[in-house]
């Protein structure tokens, strides 16, 4: 299955079906992380029920230093 | 007290987490400062390299307030985004608005600010708006209802401290919400100096984080913001053309 995730295409296997899973896939699964799918920004407890499908264009994106 | 919307805070700095030295200077200078709002940023994670730390994961969330910015964002649809992707971590409402108009001195675009503003108080944020020190532009955010106003003392990251400390107590004086100095600072008698004019706090990264010492800075700035603020509300002496002797004339011939 094939994502554009932050800007890349990244290909991941095919047994991935849930938001969730895309975290684990990536060993994220510990970190704040917070996720947009197709422009739709999800709440957190949404992560294990949305569907991850080929095509989607996902945002992964964290809080990072600032002023 | 400093009140917020619906949160209340003690301490009267707020304090950004940009370019410290590394993570343990950065916790020191933020335990230091006595800070209890910490200001961050949203950006895209690089997911290949999930184990790079970062500062955020580091703290007791439960002890701050966490007050992401819009940094970054060009227009009110930006800054509306970012802040919406903020507010999805669950762990905050509030959002600093920053809508940057001009690459080269970094101010803040006074049209797309007042929408951005205007659509996260909609949304129920808790909305506190970078502004330039525009008088009629922070009544006109005051008036959207944000929950307070932060105009700069100067452009962010300049050190160059309040170079317009009469638009600022024009802001002060006619703003019900908070005002806080939000940008500019660079030294402690900067802070302090935004205190005494009757500012309610203030906002500052790159003083502390690029100072030499920055958990020493941190803690400089906590004493001169709590000196300023005691100072405004003891209330200073007018100022005078001539001297006048503090010891009494009487009795001088004896």
């Amino acid at each position: 299955m094939e994502l554009r995730i932050n800007g890349q295409l990244v290909t991941v296997p095919e047994s991935i079906s849930t938001v969730l899973e895309l975290i684990h896939h990536f060993n994220l699964e510990n970190r704040m992380i917070i996720v947009e799918q197709n422009q739709t920004i999800l709440e957190k407890k949404e992560h294990e029920i949305t569907k991850v499908k080929n095509g989607d264009i996902l945002e992964l994106v964290q809080f990072v230093g600032g002023g | 007290m400093l009140k917020i919307g619906k949160y209340t805070f003690h301490s009267r700095l707020l304090l950004g987490t940009g370019k410290y030295p590394d993570f343990d200077i950065q916790k020191r200078a933020v335990e230091v400062s006595g800070a209890e709002i910490l200001t961050f940023t949203v950006r895209r994670m690089n997911i290949f390299e999930p184990s790079q730390p970062n500062f955020l994961e580091k703290l007791n969330l439960e002890n701050y307030s966490l007050l992401p910015n819009t940094a970054g964002a060009k227009c009110a649809q930006e800054a509306v985004r970012h802040a919406q992707l903020a507010k999805a971590s669950g762990l905050c409402d509030m959002i600093k608005v920053e809508v940057i108009g001009c690459d080269k001195t970094l101010l803040p675009d006074p049209v797309e600010t007042l929408k951005a503003t205007e659509e996260l108080i909609k949304e129920g944020f808790t909305v506190l708006p970078y502004t330039s020190d525009d008088v009629v532009l922070a009544r006109r955010l005051e008036e959207l209802g944000a929950h307070a106003i932060m105009p700069g003392a100067s452009p962010i990251g300049s050190g160059q401290g309040i170079i317009n400390p009469v638009n600022l107590r024009f802001i002060i004086e006619q703003t019900k919400v908070p005002v806080i100095v939000d940008a500019g600072i660079g030294s402690p008698s900067d802070a302090s100096l935004a205190m005494e004019l009757g500012a309610d706090a203030v906002l500052l990264n790159t003083a502390v984080s690029s100072a030499n010492d920055p958990v020493m800075m941190a803690n400089a700035m906590r004493l001169a913001i709590e000196g300023g603020r005691f100072g405004y509300e003891a209330g200073r002496i007018p100022k005078k053309r001539y001297a006048t002797a503090s010891s009494p004339m009487e009795g001088m011939s004896v």
